[in-house]
């Protein structure tokens, strides 16, 4: 079964980000349009793109309790996800032991970030007039993943040796997952959000993910009058 | 006039509360068939315009990568709603620059996506129906394509590439705006938007070569259609017949005669102008382009400078290029095209023109960027030169200089309330609401410095403060060309200039 569930989950977030990258990749872009002042150089715009992804800048700029939430969500959830390395090494490196404590502060950061976003999203009467409700179920499924991720660590534990056999086990023959305690429960529900959000992810507006290094106000040089920037489908 | 509902202006700019619909009575004049057949548009609104309409939807998001991404990747975090100025003058939820994309968005989700084929009610997908196209027609024509969301984007979406693509499919099956597609069959048939015959050109610049004569004692030359000339002058054609945008115009032909450059206008090419932009038709841009491409050869001048126009500005200095280029006929020391500000202002640096701050002591002035300048295009060699070069013009030219609110200048400038292609009457309430944030910064320097001229270079800004300031009892005369400054300032045969 888990064998099974993760080539599926795994294959079709493969497949359907690749497909979705490959379009944006294949679409042309016929005019230079970066947001001015820009980078005059490619080296310009690789740290713009660099500060973009690595400080929200522009996002900064607009709206700050929106960079407050989202920068505490994206960067705890990249600390979240490099301590979960430990459930797929073995032996595990000693210099895990560090990470650990970084990981679950991140966790708790996380939630704490997703809760301001969803509070931000149900209070501002803008952001409320905008939101769907695939947009409120985004945030609640990630809630969701770090709540029982939290539980997990500090509530109800599940068997985690077991579970890592099972996780090591799971490229090459079916383990089955243990469920005797509460927190192995936890543990499902937790794989089973994870596996939905890598399934939709292609599909939705997480695409921003791949989408920003495309997006051409923000990669494309300002040098229009010294090189020809060529419109592939012109007619010239 | 008629009775216009004006803002009253604030202390400093607030995001108002969220209301719906305050702007969907205003509803741009539609094009008609003789301006619509003769850019290649269908004559009326076609029979079969829901499948034709996602058709050129489904062709636009191949052939534009932004409009592909810009689709796909938005959050909703709402940090672009409250930076728009028609939404801040209007209140209007669906002037929010995410929910004005979000009515291409969710037509293209309905037909695009599995989402949204699968579950509409989930992730909000809308067929391309009737009350669609009327939410189309009204909001993507009360977008100024001013990028200002753009800056402020976590992606860097840009609402004007969607506003564009918008209006194209919206030509595309017979559903034209008329103010653009009027101006761009005039572009076409006379040379320049304002519809200004030869005759007519020739003698307003003979009246003002006469009139600088007459008040300088100098013999300042507006030429025309000079074969030979060094620099061949494409100003928007609102220099030609408005005010303040003439006194502009005399300024460039002092700077001009001080150097001791000749230079020409064109008679086919007498507009910087490009309403291709506002309608997003790239095969327009560049029909419309190319006559001043031709133009140049034919008079074989070696550089080509553009006049204070912001959208022209955009289209010559990042669409040109790609539009016509190369322009390898053209002398290469120069840049293709080069702005009359950089201009003057190589001049001014090279010690060409004398410059007597004195003429404008009655003045005291501030900067309105223009937003295609600003967040569009660039002057000079570094990022930014597009603030510091008409910025240095008007320190030259002038003693009493004081910057706006700085979230209101410079890269996050606010639109006057008129770019886009809303430059018309009957969309004078939205020009009104939209004009909001600039008044009220301008209001606190006018109040805090007694700032009394306000100096920009743009045609359209131009004219949409002349029209709007008075509603605000800020009089016409505040609003001045940066040019104008250097027209007041430059002492003629003060030294012969230097080529």
């Amino acid at each position: 079964m888990l064998t099974i569930l993760a080539y599926l989950v795994v294959g079709i977030f493969v497949v359907g980000f690749i497909q979705r990258i490959g379009l944006y990749v294949r679409s042309p872009a016929p005019l230079k349009i970066p947001t001015t002042p820009a980078p005059t150089t490619t080296s310009g715009v690789v740290w713009r793109l660099f500060t973009e992804v690595a400080f929200f800048n522009s996002l900064f700029k607009g709206d700050k309790w929106a960079w407050v939430g989202s920068y505490a969500f994206h960067g705890a959830l990249v600390l979240v996800l490099i301590r979960h390395l430990r459930y797929f090494v073995d032996p595990l490196p000693h210099y895990f032991a560090y990470i650990q404590i970084a990981g679950i502060v991140a966790g708790i950061a996380m939630v704490g970030g997703l809760g301001l976003l969803f509070l931000r999203r149900l209070l501002i009467d803008r952001v409320r007039y905008i939101s769907s409700l695939a947009d409120y179920l985004w945030l609640l499924l990630l809630l969701g993943i770090g709540t029982s991720g939290l539980l997990m660590q500090f509530c109800f534990r599940p068997d985690i040796v077991h579970i890592k056999a099972a996780m090591m086990g799971m490229w090459s023959s079916s383990q089955s997952l243990p469920m005797v305690m509460l927190g192995d429960f936890i543990f499902l529900a937790h794989l089973l959000m994870v596996a939905a959000l890598v399934v939709l992810f292609p599909f939705s507006k997480l695409m921003h993910l791949g989408g920003i290094f495309f997006s051409p106000t923000r990669n494309q040089v300002d040098n229009p009058r010294e090189q020809k920037h060529v419109n592939p489908w012109a007619k010239y | 006039m008629a009775d216009y509902a004006v803002p009253e202006i604030q202390a400093d700019i607030k995001t108002p509360a969220l209301a719906v619909g305050t702007m969907a009575h205003l509803t741009p004049y539609p094009a008609v068939e003789k301006h619509m057949v003769p850019l290649g548009f269908p004559d009326q609104r076609v029979s079969n315009w829901q499948e034709k309409g996602i058709e050129k939807l489904g062709e636009m998001l191949k052939k534009y990568r932004s409009l592909q991404v810009y689709m796909d990747i938005c959050v909703k975090c709402g940090a672009c709603a409250d930076k728009c100025h028609y939404y801040l003058g209007t209140r209007d939820a669906h002037n929010m620059p995410v929910q004005r994309a979000e009515l291409m968005r969710s037509v293209y989700r309905r037909y695009f996506t599995p989402a949204g084929k699968l579950l509409p009610g989930v992730v909000r997908a809308h067929d391309f129906d009737e009350e669609m196209l009327n939410k189309w027609i009204t909001y993507f024509h009360q977008c100024s394509q001013c990028r200002r969301c753009s800056v402020f984007c976590p992606y860097g979406i840009d609402t004007a590439e969607i506003t564009m693509a918008a209006r194209e499919i919206m030509d595309a099956i017979g559903v034209g705006h008329k103010y653009s597609t009027e101006i761009i069959c005039k572009v076409h048939d006379v040379g320049n938007n304002l519809g200004i015959p030869k005759p007519a050109l020739q003698g307003t610049l003979a009246f003002l070569e006469s009139d600088i004569l007459e008040n300088s004692g100098h013999e300042v030359r507006l030429p025309l259609d000079e074969e030979g000339a060094e620099v061949l002058l494409v100003a928007p054609s609102a220099d030609f017949f408005s005010e303040p945008h003439i006194q502009s115009l005399m300024g460039y032909a002092k700077v001009f005669h001080q150097a001791g450059i000749r230079y020409t206008i064109s008679s086919v090419a007498a507009e910087a102008a490009n309403f291709g932009m506002f309608i997003g038709s790239f095969d327009q841009k560049q029909k419309i382009a190319k006559r001043i491409a031709d133009e140049a050869r034919a008079l074989k001048v070696k550089r080509i400078v553009v006049g204070e126009c912001g959208h022209a500005w955009r289209v010559a200095y990042s669409f040109w290029n790609t539009l016509n280029g190369p322009f390898d006929f053209l002398d290469p020391r120069y840049p293709v095209p080069q702005h009359i500000c950089e201009f003057t202002h190589q001049l001014i640096q090279r010690g060409a023109l004398t410059l007597d701050k004195e003429a404008n002591d009655d003045y005291v002035v501030t900067m309105h960027d223009s937003c295609n300048v600003a967040r569009a295009s660039r002057m000079g060699e570094k990022p930014g030169g597009q603030f510091e070069i008409p910025r240095d013009l008007i320190r030259a030219s002038c003693h009493h200089f004081v910057e706006m609110h700085p979230e209101t200048t410079h890269e996050k400038t606010f639109c006057c309330g008129g770019g886009g292609g809303t430059l018309t009457d009957e969309l004078m309430d939205l020009r009104i609401q939209g004009a909001m944030p600039r008044v009220t910064a301008l209001t606190q320097v006018m109040k805090q410095n007694k700032v009394n001229l306000m100096a920009m270079v743009c045609a359209i800004c131009k004219a949409q403060f002349s029209k709007i300031l008075p509603m605000y009892h800020i009089p016409m005369e505040t609003v001045a060309g940066v040019h104008q400054l250097v027209s007041n300032a430059v002492q003629l045969g003060a030294k012969k200039g230097i080529v």
